[in-house]
């Protein structure tokens, strides 16, 4: 790890109305880290990563990133083409649904192949050995590149939709619940494979998830949110062995024990 | 022509034409871009050339010759009866002659004939997004024309390669046009792509449904997407036009009976009777040719 941060949050609050989506976050994200997000369902943790993210403008506070120039940059501060060009380029976002992140009416290898496309690979031959390259990174057969992923099963979906995110060699990667909705066993594949390839590739996360298992195997650190509020911040193994706050207290012991 | 005074001349109010005129002139000044207009209801269904009607009837004046083509025929039901319809609200001269017209309406096709600077090309365009089928929000994909940002007209190829082997896409072959915009260039077949690039004519694109008009300036660089790996091509043919013995040109397949018997024609009806007018015969006009019936080796004349 570096001794600048990746990422700068600061006072992040996004209000619905009066409601609050969620309220005064501040962090700093490092090089080389994965960060997750807890709290039970509509204590704004998706509104923040979605902040964070510049899928959502927030009400207030700052987002900067470091670029790969050295510079500072304050996302919401650029003008939308660099925005979205840093959003297909060196960032990632998994979402909790792969129908959302993937294209269901074109091929596996189009799906991984659209990043590099979209920054002007012109040739297919290399396209293709790139997609199938990472299909298999994935564990996805690679004579499956040419099935739509409306073929694949819901573990397959996943992981093709991290596929196609990592292709362009991010260095950011969020993820809102990307195991949601999968089966025991195939959650552990994915979240052993998440957990080779972001050591692997250095990258830096976070993962938004209300599952404390897979914040206590991805994550090095993780923030508790309640309410809008982050209630409490610290390293992941000491936030889930040691916690302060009565909430999480409450969180951490309404895991089911088998 | 008493039935005149019923009509403005071509129909459309003067308020109308003046905002089409108006949208056609930022189309000019910004090739590929689809200009928003407010389309008007024509004496005609939607999908049988509103849009190029409209565009025709803003720029149309008495002294101009009118030409209409559906597929390349002058022939067809939809030239004759918006050629008709001109005839009427304009009382303008009508041809079939691509060198003699001054605008021509077009569906599906480009003359063969090369285009001079004094023509005016009018495009009927069905849809007018190159990047519709993949994209369908139109704030999205009017972002993607802003932002320049065309990755997705490209997954689009790859799919017909991963598919097919080849860029497969045979006709609304997506064009970058003056190296900016993605412009779908009609329903006109690949083969007719080329001769947009530096043409000397004036292209005008109207979608009266989709309420679009974007244009192509004379001597605009139109060039036709593809990868590095897989060139653009544009269709063959390997037999010559059965009629007229044209080669290089565009054919259509005419069917002759039940039992397979089949030709190749001209699919541009003026090129091909201006060549027999001058004497060019094709193989089954000529006089020991094969008969209508046989024609050997035709089958096999097509791509």
């Amino acid at each position: 790890m570096t001794d600048t941060p990746l990422l700068k949050v600061k006072d992040i609050s996004k209000f619905y109305g009066s409601r609050i989506g969620c309220r005064d976050v501040s962090f700093e994200l490092w090089p080389g880290e994965v960060l997750a997000i807890v709290g039970e369902s509509g204590s704004g943790k998706t509104t923040l990563l979605n902040c964070i993210s510049t899928r959502l403008l927030p009400t207030t506070g700052s987002v900067e990133y470091h670029m790969r120039d050295e510079t500072y940059r304050d996302l919401f501060r650029m003008n939308e083409a660099e925005r979205r060009f840093l959003m297909r380029t060196d960032w990632g976002f998994v979402h909790q649904n792969p129908a959302d992140g993937l294209r269901m009416t074109v091929s596996a290898g189009a799906n991984v192949g659209e990043r590099l496309m979209a920054i002007g690979n012109r040739h297919y031959g290399n396209i293709r050995n790139t997609a199938i390259d990472w299909l298999e990174r994935v564990e996805i057969d690679a004579d499956r590149i040419d099935d739509q992923p409306r073929a694949f099963s819901g573990g397959m979906r996943q992981r093709l939709q991290i596929a196609r995110n990592l292709v362009t060699g991010p260095r950011l990667v969020f993820m809102d619940e990307p195991t949601g909705g999968l089966d025991v066993s195939v959650q552990a594949r994915l979240l052993d494979l998440v957990r080779g390839l972001v050591n692997d590739l250095g990258l830096s996360a976070i993962i938004v998830t209300h599952d404390l298992a897979v914040a206590r195997l991805l994550s090095h650190r993780m923030m508790v949110m309640k309410d809008g509020y982050v209630i409490e911040h610290g390293l992941t193994d000491r936030v889930l062995d040691d916690p302060r706050e009565p909430y999480t207290q409450l969180l951490v012991s309404s895991i089911l024990q088998v | 022509m008493t039935e005149l005074a019923t009509y403005n001349f071509a129909y459309l109010d003067e308020q109308t034409k003046r905002m089409i005129r108006r949208a056609i002139l930022k189309a000019i000044a910004i090739p590929g871009y689809q200009v928003p207009f407010a389309s008007r209801e024509m004496p005609m269904p939607y999908g049988w050339g509103t849009g190029g009607v409209q565009l025709t009837a803003a720029i149309i004046g008495p002294q101009d010759v009118l030409k209409v083509i559906d597929q390349g025929a002058d022939d067809t039901t939809n030239a004759v009866s918006i050629r008709a319809f001109f005839q009427k609200v304009a009382n303008v001269a009508v041809t079939t002659r691509t060198e003699e017209a001054t605008i021509i309406q077009t569906r599906h096709r480009i003359p063969e004939t090369k285009l001079n600077a004094n023509q005016v090309l009018v495009y009927q365009v069905p849809t007018p997004e190159p990047l519709r089928y993949l994209e369908p929000r139109e704030t999205e994909t009017r972002k993607m024309h802003a932002l320049e940002e065309y990755g997705l007209m490209h997954v689009k190829l790859y799919e017909d390669i991963a598919r097919n082997g080849r860029i497969a896409t045979t006709y609304a072959y997506p064009v970058k046009v003056a190296g900016r915009y993605v412009m779908d260039p009609s329903p006109t077949p690949k083969f007719d792509n080329p001769k947009m690039h530096l043409s000397d004519a004036l292209q005008l694109f109207g979608a009266g449904r989709e309420k679009r008009i974007y244009a192509v300036p004379p001597y605009t660089e139109v060039v036709s997407l593809d990868f590095e790996d897989h060139p653009f091509e544009v269709q063959r043919f390997d037999k010559p036009c059965t009629l007229c013995g044209a080669e290089q040109v565009y054919l259509d397949e005419v069917i002759l009976d039940d039992k397979g018997g089949r030709m190749f024609v001209c699919s541009d009806t003026d090129f091909c009777e201006d060549r027999r007018a001058h004497g060019h015969v094709g193989p089954m006009l000529a006089p020991n040719g094969p008969a209508a019936d046989g024609l050997p080796g035709s089958k096999e004349a097509a791509e």
